[in-house]
């Protein structure tokens, strides 16, 4: 059968070097729905932004109906027919659907410049009943289901003539009730005519729902695949399978008594989705928790919640046996939490900052440091920052170089390096290693392990996989904002399980899952 | 005290003069509220009220016609807001800053303009200036006590009226408003909806221009019949407080601009009974944000609560402890 969409050995490198997509071939036949799996960071988004005309491709081509296009916008894309669905919505929340759904291309009454409503309505009454996507035209959409959004989301690209459509994981922010109803309705679109292509982290879904699936590794296309002819172990395999880089000499945990209870948290973004949905656990002491989970599963917004950076809607979290339950992020360290804070640019550093500026940030106040009157004593600092310069083996001309001009590996041994010298009792780490160089890698991961030894709490949060397992002395998954799995010994579980975990195809009973709050 | 305010709230007077101050608000509270429903904080309203005040002064006494100064204030008005829109959506500076560094030019340059023209650097009483007509009402002046407050108003009072009601329009009726509130509310979405997000906002812009263009001539040449320096006195500021009062519709507007208008009229009375002149001056302001905190706080309150709400009822998830605890909070927090 001939290719409706195709992409042809497709390159695109970002303007600072990354390649996010490498060679990729990709072709999407008439009338199919066609499944795209990976790991975030794949190159799935980049793809999809590349077909979609919001990206320019670097090198390679882009055919439709066997011709050559080359999209400079996605108003071009539109135009050729392709409609895109974000993960995102792009909506106005105090608009109403009718007024959402014509947007940039509304009706208006004859011969005037007025905005004519009842007609928007009747369009999107009349897409609605056609197309079978049952959405209220009158109501605003800030009033309305999650799922009802996506669906004018969906007819909003009909409004503008695809026949194409992208979805970018539309099943992520439904219930599982809502998933199947959207899939009754993307059936029906197919049978009308519509070639859907379904971006998902579920492999259950794009077994129930898609024709053909391809899987995408690392910026390339591993390869696509009758959804008759292959079954779901063989595609987690090719999403997640990866060799083992570096092995953790480390002896079994000891575990002591709580020093992290999370009780009940919850987190809603912008867009009224449930990002953490009532998170439990207990971190003990002298033990390495791991937070497994595909990346957007809840994971940034729990570390964000325990480390003061966003606030939780209900439950609390107490350290140390001090409640500081949406507490700034001083009294939080007050009560004995470190940080290390997944984007170390942002959050973990000041960049035009001196490292040893960065190394106090989080002590200067202290007597050791403020001296009479309220100055600062340089020779302290400057003996302290050579310290943790030297014990954490950051490579530098001097401690007063800005923590800017640094590698990537460098600049988190800087973070690293104040927390773990801050003395907490319990250290929250996200994504320590990504972006790092092999050594500093292995060098960061024995610190981790040192910290265990010396009997602090690590709650370690790294959506590399090989990572997590090989740190963590126990791990939970998240998925869909909630804790779906809890493996007291970390040993005891093979990734491929996890995958299982991570992607939705498995859930952990209650009981199973409440062990991990230890009481 | 009480006896006092009976005899303000009582007479014509009082509420003459409600209306008087509250047209110059309103006016530019309209022009908050269409800037920042395209996405704008338009800091420079201030700015924009004084070239208004100052041009206009100058082109009526120059021309001998108080419309021709009303046209080119006006224009000087627009001319600010489109500076700002240039720096803060061309050039991409952040949009507050540019407001103020326009604010500050506008404070300074006008007195620079105005000692160049006059030699006097406080006041254009030199300059043979003219005032925007006032307007009475046949009939309408004949009603006892009513009369005298709807009717004899300066022009501008009757227009910051219609301004509501153009405003009103053009927000919930027109295509454009649409564009506006998309803008606004999700620039992303505006863009993927084929809208350019720079034209909304230039559009936005011209009409905050002229909008602040009537308040600051009316300010010169009505309100009072000069150009003193300083004669915006902040209500560019305040009308970005006000317009968060007004929940950003034009409607909403009116509230928030009388309550500016109600103490800025009471403090003219007060200032019979011997309260210190300069804490009635605050007043008006004062009251103004603190609305403006008050709204604030209260929206963010229903926000979370509203949030919160998503949370009860539901199953709690697996890992979950003490559902039990969550909920009574969530119920103590939401009363």
């Amino acid at each position: 059968m001939n290719a409706l969409l195709e992409a042809v050995r497709l390159t695109k490198v970002y303007s600072n070097g990354t390649a996010a997509n490498k060679r990729v071939d990709f072709s999407v036949r008439p009338g199919e729905i066609h499944g795209l799996v990976g790991e975030n960071g794949a190159g799935k988004s980049t793809l999809m932004k590349v077909l979609y005309g919001e990206e320019s491709p670097t090198t390679g081509s882009i055919l439709l109906e066997g011709k050559p296009v080359s999209f400079s916008s996605s108003e071009d894309a539109i135009r050729a027919g392709i409609g895109m669905v974000h993960q995102h919505f792009m909506l106005v929340p105090s608009l109403s659907l009718a007024e959402n759904l014509v947007l940039g291309k509304e009706p208006r009454r004859k011969g005037s410049r007025f905005f004519d409503l009842e007609k928007a309505v009747r369009i999107t009454e009349e897409l609605s009943a056609r197309y079978n996507l049952k959405v209220h035209a009158r109501a605003r959409v800030v009033d309305v289901s999650v799922s009802m959004r996506q669906k004018l989301e969906i007819l909003k690209t009909l409004y503008r003539g695809a026949h194409i459509l992208i979805l970018d994981e539309p099943t992520a922010v439904l219930t599982p009730q809502e998933t199947d109803e959207l899939f009754v309705e993307l059936s029906e679109l197919r049978k009308q005519g519509c070639t859907i292509i379904f971006i998902s982290h579920k492999l259950g879904e794009v077994f129930r729902l898609c024709d053909r699936v391809s899987v995408m590794r690392d910026g390339r296309m591993i390869g696509t695949h009758d959804v008759g002819d292959v079954d779901s172990q063989t595609i987690s395999n090719e999403m997640v399978g990866r060799e083992v880089k570096l092995g953790v000499d480390k002896s079994p945990a000891q575990p002591g008594e709580a020093v992290l209870l999370a009780r009940d948290l919850s987190f809603v973004d912008d867009f009224d989705i449930k990002m953490v949905d009532r998170v439990s656990f207990t971190l003990r002491r002298g033990e390495v928790l791991g937070v497994v989970g595909v990346d957007g599963n809840g994971q940034t917004e729990l570390v964000q919640i325990l480390a003061g950076l966003a606030k939780t809607l209900t439950g609390k979290v107490v350290v140390c046996g001090k409640d500081v339950t949406n507490a700034s992020p001083g009294t939080i360290r007050k009560a004995g939490m470190a940080h290390v804070a997944e984007d170390r640019m942002t959050v973990g550093t000041a960049l035009p900052a001196s490292i040893m500026d960065n190394l106090i940030a989080d002590r200067y106040a202290g007597k050791a440091f403020t001296g009479p009157g309220g100055f600062m004593r340089q020779d302290a600092m400057r003996q302290e920052a050579r310290g943790i310069v030297e014990r954490f083996d950051i490579r530098c001309s001097s401690e007063l170089q800005s923590v800017g001009s640094l590698s990537g590996g460098n600049m988190q041994k800087v973070v690293v390096g104040r927390e773990f010298t801050a003395e907490a009792e319990l250290l929250v780490i996200s994504q320590p290693t990504r972006g790092v160089d092999v050594g500093a890698i292995e060098f960061l991961h024995k610190r981790i392990i040192e910290m265990r030894d010396a009997g602090k709490a690590v709650l370690l949060v790294s959506s590399d996989l090989t990572e997590v397992m090989s740190l963590s002395d126990s791990l939970i998954v998240m998925s869909s904002g909630r804790i779906v799995a809890y493996f007291p010994d970390a040993a005891a579980v093979t990734d491929k399980e996890l995958g299982l975990y991570m992607l939705g195809l498995k859930s952990q009973g209650e009981e199973e899952i409440r062990m991990v709050l230890h009481d | 005290m009480i006896h006092f305010l009976i005899s303000v709230f009582g007479s014509s007077n009082y509420w003459y003069i409600v209306f008087r101050s509250t047209a110059p608000i309103l006016l530019v509270t309209l022009g908050a509220v269409i800037s920042e429903q395209a996405g704008i904080s338009n800091m420079a309203l201030e700015g924009a009220m004084l070239w208004a005040a100052l041009v206009g002064v100058i082109v009526s006494a120059a021309t001998g016609s108080a419309w021709m100064g009303l046209a080119a204030g006006i224009l000087a008005s627009i001319l600010v807001c489109v500076t700002l829109w240039y720096f803060a959506l061309k050039l991409e500076a952040n949009a507050v800053l540019v407001g103020v560094a326009l604010n500050l030019v506008a404070h300074g340059g006008t007195v620079f303009v105005l000692y160049s023209l006059t030699g006097d650097k406080g006041i254009s009483s030199s300059l043979a200036s003219k005032t925007l007509p006032f307007i009475k009402i046949p009939l309408i002046q004949d009603i006892p006590w009513l009369g005298k407050i709807i009717s004899g108003q300066n022009i501008v009072v009757y227009i910051s009226i219609i301004a509501v009601v153009v405003l009103n329009l053009i927000l919930n009726k027109y295509t454009i408003g649409r564009r506006i509130k998309a803008t606004g509310a999700n620039v992303e979405a505006a863009r993927s909806a084929g809208i350019n997000p720079d034209r909304v906002k230039l559009f936005a812009l011209v009409i905050a221009g002229v909008l602040a263009g009537f308040a600051g001539c009316f300010l010169s040449m009505g309100y009072t019949s000069n150009f003193t320096s300083g004669i915006a006195a902040g209500r560019g500021y305040v009308a970005n407080a006000a317009q968060v009062v007004a929940g950003g519709t034009a409607v909403g507007a009116i509230f928030a601009a009388l309550i500016f208008g109600l103490t800025d009229a009471l403090a003219t009375f007060l200032q019979n009974v011997g309260m210190p002149p300069e804490l009635i001056q605050a007043l008006p302001y004062a009251v103004t944000i603190l609305g403006f905190i008050v709204v604030t706080l209260s929206r963010d309150r229903r926000e979370a609560a509203r949030k919160r709400a998503l949370f009860s009822g539901g199953a709690a998830s697996g890992g979950a402890g003490d559902g039990g605890t969550a909920k009574k909070q969530a119920e103590g927090t939401g009363a």
